[in-house]
């Protein structure tokens, strides 16, 4: 299990102070300026040899993104753009980041932004999270009036600004073009890729996005070293990772811990366990609505991390676990998933708008049983129609967790045909 | 009642300051915000002639403000209560029992989902997930997220309102923010040396 020592957010809960002086105590700020004066080549280095992979949910080498920025300012400015849009239903850990440790996020804009050679940082806070948002938007008035930011940020003599952007309820703006585009003022409606952010992003200028965690653990891994992050998790899935644990299990809770950890002993030493014990799972939705749900059987011994449940046809996603015991109705939580989807597509790509309440209709019948059997291969087929063939991953966020419930529980689905027709049957007679 | 709208002085202060974020030109990107500003000064409520306020603002076409503040969800294009009940019902919140807080409340209020209470008190609106999940199931009322509930506390936080308090937000059980109930199994030993 990961040590005290080894936690990065270290006021996850938000049991001390959120302020500048209480994250000074715990060792934010501290000797930011040296790192600036390192360079960004270094910065970008000491990144890649982390292993930090993106937190928000694709798992990209978060260094070799940002090497993607031009290497020189021609004439359009450099931005960084913070992803706190967090709105992927099981994920709730930048929430914490925001509210309880947002000078880590601060300090991060800085250095992450430095070493793409932006002076501008846009953070992209979800509007739900009205408290939230003022909570970094106080750190952020912190750290201006501390000289942290501003012309002359640290002292590195590099000019730095934050702002803080809100939204207004929309998933889709979690998607890194959409929230460009929102950002500018629009729709949020993905944009066509190429060309990519790096190229051309917010305003058409070279642009990098980055998830909220990804950005706000720059500076302790810079700190402490890459070597130190690296030594937590396997190979390819280094690092400590916040990870969420909701649904049913007996103290649903956020928690750091190293990467890798096996999805049981997470559960039953932070989570309390499964309510009624670990025999009492019947699946988990391993890292956000986005991933296909595992089994009992997958569950017992699996480790969280990236290759693992790819291995298992899933993902570790944002490292959000929807726990289900046995009392749940399996095809009626996905159903719910696919509402989700259909609710929050954009509607711009015809498979996902047509094809997201095409699935939840058909899984809302399959729910009570009124479907045919033959209709299962038909949704499966659909869901890859889907998949692949929208312009943003909604659409296939939208198909995976219904290809996990026909892969895992197909004989659950065709039970509750069969008996569906067989009482109707009964009732004729 | 005819419908109009100004920015009131304080809130054309603050539209100015959120404006001077953006690049020269870019005020568009202030678009979200302003509707923010001023649907609060509008009793919670984004009318025509808001969009045409927010348009004029950020010399924007009125149908491209129309278009976003039709677009978000919490662009509230129809009147709604004092009090903005938002249940989320998506998957994490519906395991842990969200129904029983949609119920309790529909028969407390008399109200269903996309309804406001003859007292113009209450306003109950069905959310997707609102980011929370470790805290299920969530109702957010206006800015605040009221978490860890029950059906029987939230008529508890629906009477409280009613009578001109307003609970704390948060968790509604003794529980520190999403830590496990009972008290974090981690964090427990730091001495906040500097690393």
């Amino acid at each position: 299990m990961l040590q005290d020592k080894d936690r990065i957010f270290t006021n996850l809960y938000g049991l001390n102070d959120p302020g500048l002086a209480g994250a000074q105590a715990r060792g934010d700020w501290d000797g930011t300026k040296a790192i600036i004066e390192m360079g960004r080549d270094w910065i970008i280095e000491e990144m890649k040899s982390s292993g930090l992979r993106g937190r928000g949910g694709a798992g990209f080498p978060s260094g070799l993104k940002w090497s993607f920025m031009p290497k020189e300012v021609g004439d359009r400015p450099h931005y960084l753009v913070v992803n706190a849009d967090e709105s992927e239903p099981g994920t709730c850990k930048d929430r914490d980041i925001l509210r309880h440790d947002p000078h880590k996020l601060v300090e991060g804009c800085l250095v992450a932004g430095f070493a793409m050679n932006a002076h501008a940082a846009y953070v992209y806070v979800r509007g739900e999270f009205y408290n939230e948002a003022a909570s970094l938007q106080r750190a952020v008035d912190e750290a201006y009036e501390a000289k942290l930011l501003g012309p002359d940020a640290c002292g590195s003599g590099w000019a730095f600004d934050v702002y803080v952007h809100r939204g207004a309820g929309a998933y889709i703006c979690g998607e890194e073009t959409a929230l460009l585009e929102s950002l500018e003022g629009k729709k949020g409606q993905p944009r066509l890729k190429p060309p990519f952010p790096a190229m051309s992003g917010l305003y058409g200028c070279p642009t990098t996005v980055n998830n909220v965690e990804t950005i706000a653990v720059a500076p302790t891994i810079l700190r402490r070293g890459a070597d130190w992050f690296s030594s937590f998790g396997r190979e390819n899935n280094h690092g400590t990772k916040v990870f969420c644990i909701s649904g049913h299990v007996n103290e649903p809770c956020n928690v750091e811990e190293a990467m890798s950890i096996p999805m049981k002993e997470l559960i039953e030493k932070h989570a309390g366990g499964i309510r009624g014990g670990w025999d009492n799972l019947l699946a988990v939705i391993p890292g956000g609505s986005s991933t296909p749900m595992l089994p009992k059987h997958i569950c017992d011994d699996v480790l969280m991390d990236f290759d693992a449940l790819k291995e298992h046809r899933t993902g570790l996603g944002t490292a959000g676990l929807i726990v289900m015991d046995k009392s749940t109705d399996i095809i009626k939580a996905i159903a719910r998933l696919a509402y989700f989807y259909k609710h929050e597509s954009c509607g711009q790509c015809t498979p996902c708008r047509e094809g997201t309440g095409w699935m939840w209709r058909v899984l809302e019948r399959m729910a009570r049983g009124e479907a045919e059997i033959s209709e299962i291969d038909m949704l499966l087929q659909v869901s890859h129609q889907i998949e692949g063939h929208t312009i943003c991953a909604l659409g296939d966020g939208a198909a995976w967790p219904v290809q996990g419930l026909i892969r895992h529980f197909r004989d659950e689905i065709e039970a509750r045909i069969v008996g569906r027709k067989s009482v109707a049957v009964a009732a004729a007679e | 009642m005819s419908d109009t709208f100004e920015f009131s002085p304080e809130n054309r202060t603050l539209a100015e300051s959120i404006m001077a974020k953006y690049p020269a030109g870019r005020q568009a990107s202030a678009v979200l915000a302003l509707l923010d500003i001023a649907q609060r000064q509008n009793d919670n409520f984004a009318s025509g002639a808001v969009i045409e306020a927010v348009a004029t603002m950020l010399d924007m076409p009125r149908i491209r403000v129309a278009e976003v503040a039709s677009f978000y969800t919490m662009i509230n294009t129809e009147a709604v209560g004092k009090y903005l009940l938002q249940f989320c019902t998506t998957t994490p919140c519906w395991l842990r029992d969200s129904a029983d807080v949609v119920d309790a409340t529909e028969k407390h209020l008399g109200i269903t989902f996309g309804e406001t209470t003859e007292d113009g008190l209450f306003t109950m609106r069905e959310v997707e997930c609102l980011g929370a999940c470790v805290n299920a199931p969530i109702v957010q009322i206006n800015d605040d997220m009221y978490e860890d509930l029950t059906g029987p506390r939230m008529v508890e936080v629906l009477d409280a309102l009613r009578a001109g308090d307003v609970p704390p937000h948060g968790p509604q059980i003794d529980r520190q923010t999403s830590a496990p109930v009972g008290g974090p199994t981690v964090l427990t030993n730091l001495d906040f040396a500097k690393s």
